[in-house]
């Protein structure tokens, strides 16, 4: 069964339409990274999965269970943006009573604080933790009680670069065990390697919903290639390749995916000449640009 | 079970907050220094020295537990909602009714023990003063069941308010305001209509249900319905003895229902 179906959901405050018709499945183990600028949307999907706001119109199913109901509630994780917890708790405590909850053991709690890396603090006031800590206790308590659906949202936001390797190490775990995984983020390098799907919302649509190497095929965006010459050589090269000449040294060429190879024979037969070449495809920041402006009919 | 996780983690917060230790406190001293100054005029009055004490606890009493009880209960649900701990608590498997039912059970418990610290103080101080020797409890335990109550009924009251705004500051500012009206304004409304009525209908057909209305008065009235007694209460204890004791106690039970009742409505409406 689906895990998370979305079909065709509106959500309008007064006459302010947030999300409009958006439809998203995600199966069991898949990843999937909800795009968007602020106010795209992202946030509202997310808590009309959870029932905390009630659909307009449309239908939200998580494992055949409707938001906001006992069941759909057990089997999502959620850890919300800018996680808050009562600072007069300590971590463990925090963490034992969400088990509770989610009729998880105290036990697995704590195998969870050393899961991200907190088993040191565990015992300290959370007023005193950092931004990151107070993330990583939000993390753990999504990860409780084996969920079905893992909702993310911003997880990344204020976690140092380890971390977050470390935060896409915890997800890829989690998703081999089987949990649907949704994850809103404005940090989209990390994002290329660490998600199975992107989805691109825009102004309440959902626009781009793929694997990157399919969104990348229909967008179509040019594949950059830096050639690094000499500078008596870079004139030449230039005109001859049809690039431009950058800082001196440099020629920076564009090319569609299918004339990649052909472009990189005639570079290489200019032989001695050339120094170096760096390829870079459209990478995800480029899609997501092409992604929003498409739907904005810009 | 979610419920008793709730109370459970409602109470180590109370305690970190020192929210039980002030209870206690200012329940412990006050109860304190009435029992030893009530002792004072027992001999030309020659009543039992429990009674005057119970009479100027209560006295005290309508004022401390309506106000201990708001202060306990006005941050739950504003207070969450402001630091955003609500949203992420309402994704949990458990009711909203079970939140409410949690904090109350949690926040009485704080009230139950600064009450009966207080009461317990009075009893030691009495029988340390008296000796044991002809003295009847049942007017203590009768003053913990009805403080309980009214308790229970502002901590409703309190909840009610803060599911109503979204901002605990607001909350705070509500609560004090309903507590100067329950335990104040509204003895001398009543007493203000009492006197231009001048012992017309008013005073004998709508005032006695107006005042065991407030479960502060009817507090105040079940605890000191002893004829002997009321002369020592001041103002309009004196005159409610006509809803009778199955009115106040009906009142002191039916608030606290009441209050919790309208204090979940609001809540279930509450969008984090």
């Amino acid at each position: 069964m689906t895990t998370l179906k979305i079909e065709n959901v509106c959500k309008q405050y007064g006459k302010l339409e947030t999300v409009r018709g958006v439809s998203l499945q995600i199966e069991a183990g898949e990843r999937v990274a909800l795009l968007g600028h602020n106010g795209a949307g992202k946030t509202t999907l997310m808590r009309m999965i959870l029932g905390l706001t009630p659909i307009t119109s449309g239908v939200i199913s998580i494992k055949g269970a409707t938001p906001g109901s006992r069941s759909a509630r057990s089997s999502i994780g959620f850890l919300p943006e800018s996680v808050a917890f009562h600072g007069a708790l300590t971590g463990r405590e925090q963490l034992q009573h969400f088990a509770r909850l989610k009729s998880a053991t105290t036990l697995r709690a704590d195998d969870l604080l050393d899961r991200v890396g907190l088993s040191d603090a565990a015992d300290r006031k959370i007023r005193t933790y950092s931004k990151g800590m107070r993330q990583r206790i939000g993390l753990a308590q999504a990860l409780l009680g084996h969920p079905k659906l893992a909702l993310l949202d911003e997880p990344t936001s204020g976690l140092d670069p380890v971390s977050r390797h470390e935060f896409y190490d915890i997800v890829e775990e989690l998703s081999a065990a089987g949990t649907a995984v949704l994850l809103s983020s404005h940090a989209l390098t990390e994002l290329e390697t660490r998600t199975d799907r992107i989805a691109i919302m825009s102004k309440g649509k959902l626009l781009a919903d793929n694997s990157l190497a399919a969104l990348r095929q229909t967008a179509r965006l040019p594949i950059h290639v830096n050639v690094t010459t000499s500078e008596a050589d870079a004139d030449r090269i230039a005109t001859e390749l049809g690039g431009e000449r950058v800082n001196g040294r440099s020629v920076i060429l564009t090319c569609q995916q299918d004339h990649k190879v052909a472009m990189l024979g005639q570079i290489t037969a200019l032989g001695a000449a050339i120094k170096d070449v760096d390829v870079t495809p459209a990478g995800l920041e480029d899609l997501y640009r092409y992604y929003s402006n498409v739907g904005e009919g810009a | 079970m979610s419920i008793f996780a709730i109370t459970r983690l409602e109470l180590l917060i109370a305690r970190r907050n020192m929210w039980v230790a002030t209870s206690v406190i200012l329940m412990a001293l006050f109860t304190i220094v009435l029992t030893l100054a009530g002792g004072a005029p027992t001999g030309s009055l020659g009543v039992d020295p429990l009674t005057v004490a119970v009479t100027s606890i209560t006295t005290l009493s309508v004022y401390l537990i309506p106000l201990i009880g708001l202060l306990l209960s006005f941050d739950a649900i504003a207070g969450e909602a402001e630091r955003g701990t609500l949203a992420l608590n309402l994704t949990y498997p458990m009711s909203r009714g079970e939140i409410l039912v949690g904090k109350f059970i949690a926040h009485l418990c704080v009230l139950g023990v600064a009450i009966a610290v207080g009461l317990g103080l009075t009893a030691v101080l009495t029988i340390w003063q008296y000796g044991i020797a002809d003295m009847s409890f049942q007017p203590l335990l009768k003053l913990f069941f009805t403080s309980l109550a009214l308790g229970a009924a502002f901590l409703g009251i309190g909840y009610l308010v803060s599911s109503l705004v979204r901002q605990a500051g607001v909350a705070s500012g509500i609560v004090i305001i309903i507590w100067l009206i329950c335990v104040v304004l509204y003895d001398l409304g009543l007493l203000g209509a009492l006197v231009a009525d001048d012992g017309g209908t008013f005073t004998k057909d709508i005032f006695p249900w107006l005042l065991v209305a407030n479960p502060a008065d009817a507090f105040r009235l079940f605890n000191m319905s002893d004829v002997s007694v009321s002369e020592l209460a001041s103002g309009v204890g004196v005159a409610g003895g006509a809803s009778g004791a199955t009115g106040q106690l009906l009142s002191l039970l039916l608030w606290p229902i009441m209050a919790l009742f309208l204090a979940w409505i609001a809540f279930r409406r509450v969008e984090p």
